[in-house]
């Protein structure tokens, strides 16, 4: 019971926007410290490919954005499934956060990929399935970003959005398994749950390291577009208000101190 | 109030009609309306011939790049035919308020948009898939391989109405829902594209196109559960 208690009070727009603010400077912390690691490691530390040079080296941004994209639309496509069936506002506005930062990924994905086939494949692109579904992916999280933004009803764009989400869904699993199925160009799961990895472990961890920056990164936007939406839909509640006031007369003060500060420096 | 249209007499009959009546007037009804205005369902047929005849125009007139390509092309034109007269399956109904009785007739709805999605595919898919063999022939298909687009057609066009329908009660009454639909729906159409015409493509090349065959028909099966709840769902929002 008080389980569940936690979860309904977050789940409270009022609750849940100073809880956000509080999380964002963390993840977008862990974020950075993560990201520098990363790229360190992955470019200066790793020992090159012995059949593929250097040119490998992009698979440290290529693998973690690929997953975070799929990723981020099974979440998506959840939280949607939640805000349709138990009617929960939060949820709703979650799927809305998540869509621009699945959308950037898959767009990073499709363009690391693209240079990264250029030295290996000697082509930027090829219709094989594995690629033809990610770009697929890509069009399934435009069309939910346009259908959101096409409806005025804030309450009708986010249910029907949700529900083309939860449609869309199909397609995640078939890039997932796509290379398993068919026998395509894209080379199949090097690194997968359940079986021994068959790259060197300090290339592992440092792809390791840069999924989890790439996760804070992704968190860390989610919860700072969740909480511009929280303001925009809760504009006419109280609390809002008063938050509002409350910044303008921090900001009007320190506007105060500023101008204080630069009559001194003048004088 | 003016006169009841057909469906609200329908729904103030006393008697509660079975599941497969309903189903069956739903269809009826469609059918009828189509027939009232023919033109409807000609420039869907028209669109699918002009576009077609497009593609000799702009790749040129070569015999053998034109059989290859045939299937994909008659296939594409099929199903952006379909996608185009998706955008009017619920908007008259939509305009003038009978989506809404639909909604609260103590039918369910997804019964009823399976009817209507039906009526939707006799009047598009059905003649698409007639009208192919001639076009196939156009582009120097064999005749076997007409057959196995026809087929393939017939299989595949069920599923666009039903995936499609879903799309098109997302879109209702949103400006730009032309285009969006089309945004929405293309993405998920492209299975039954791959499979569609790679079974024309395998046969021609002597494949055992079983499988394909198949897929198609699991789509088939697999939309007809979904997606009327679906539409249904999405019919409810965009009408609430």
């Amino acid at each position: 019971m008080a389980n569940s208690r936690f979860w309904l009070y977050f789940s409270s727009p009022k609750t849940f926007y100073p809880f956000a603010g509080k999380l964002v400077p963390w993840c977008a912390g862990v974020a950075v410290v993560l990201t520098v690691i990363g790229l360190y490691l992955g470019l200066l530390v790793t020992p090159p490919d012995y059949r593929m040079g250097n040119s490998y080296r992009i698979i440290y941004i290529h693998v973690p954005a690929v997953w975070m994209s799929m990723l981020i639309y099974m979440v998506m496509a959840g939280w949607a499934a939640v805000g349709l069936i138990w009617n929960v506002k939060l949820a709703e506005m979650m799927a809305g956060a998540l869509a621009p930062t699945g959308a950037m990924f898959t767009f990073i994905g499709l363009w690391t990929g693209a240079l990264w086939g250029q030295p290996t494949w000697g082509t930027y692109w090829v219709w094989d399935a594995r690629l033809t579904t990610y770009l697929l992916l890509l069009f399934l999280y435009m069309g939910f970003i346009a259908l959101r933004s096409a409806i005025d009803d804030p309450r009708r764009a986010s249910k029907a959005s949700a529900l083309l989400a939860i449609v869309g869904a199909i397609n995640v699993p078939i890039i997932y398994f796509s290379v398993k199925w068919w026998n395509t160009l894209h080379q199949p799961f090097t690194v997968a749950p359940g079986q021994e990895s068959k790259i060197d472990p300090t290339m592992l961890w440092t792809m390791l390291i840069m999924v989890f920056a790439f996760w804070a990164y992704a968190i860390a936007v989610a919860l700072l577009r969740i909480r511009s939406e929280i303001l925009e839909r809760e504009k006419n509640a109280s609390w809002v208000a008063e938050l509002l006031d409350s910044s303008q007369d921090t900001s009007s003060e320190d506007n105060i101190a500023q101008e204080k500060s630069a009559q001194g420096d003048r004088a | 109030m003016a006169e009841p249209t057909k469906h609200e007499s329908m729904k103030l009959c006393p008697k509660k009609l079975g599941l497969f009546t309903a189903f069956r007037l739903m269809l009826v009804r469609d059918l009828t309306l189509a027939m009232r205005r023919r033109t409807d369902v000609f420039t869907t047929l028209f669109f699918f011939i002009i576009a077609v005849t497009l593609f000799p125009l702009g790749v040129g007139p070569e015999m053998e790049l034109l059989r290859t390509m045939a299937p994909g092309v008659i296939w594409v034109a099929a199903l952006l035919a379909s996608m185009l007269s998706l955008s009017t399956l619920f908007a008259s109904d939509y305009e003038d308020g009978t989506l809404e009785q639909m909604v609260i007739a103590p039918y369910p709805l997804s019964v009823l948009v399976l009817g209507k999605l039906f009526a939707h595919w006799i009047l598009t898919g059905v003649p698409l898939a007639l009208l192919s063999p001639l076009l196939g022939m156009q582009l120097g298909l064999s005749t076997d391989a007409i057959q196995v687009l026809v087929i393939t057609l017939l299989l595949g066009t069920p599923v666009l109405s039903l995936i499609g329908s879903i799309g098109a009660a997302l879109t209702l009454g949103v400006r730009g829902g032309g285009v969006l639909l089309s945004l929405l729906v293309l993405p998920l159409f492209v299975p039954v594209l791959i499979f569609g015409s790679g079974a024309v493509e395998a046969f021609s090349a002597g494949i055992n196109i079983d499988g394909h065959l198949s897929l198609l028909g699991a789509f088939l099966i697999v939309s007809i559960v979904f997606a009327p709840l679906a539409t249904s769902v999405a019919l409810r929002i965009s009408v609430e």
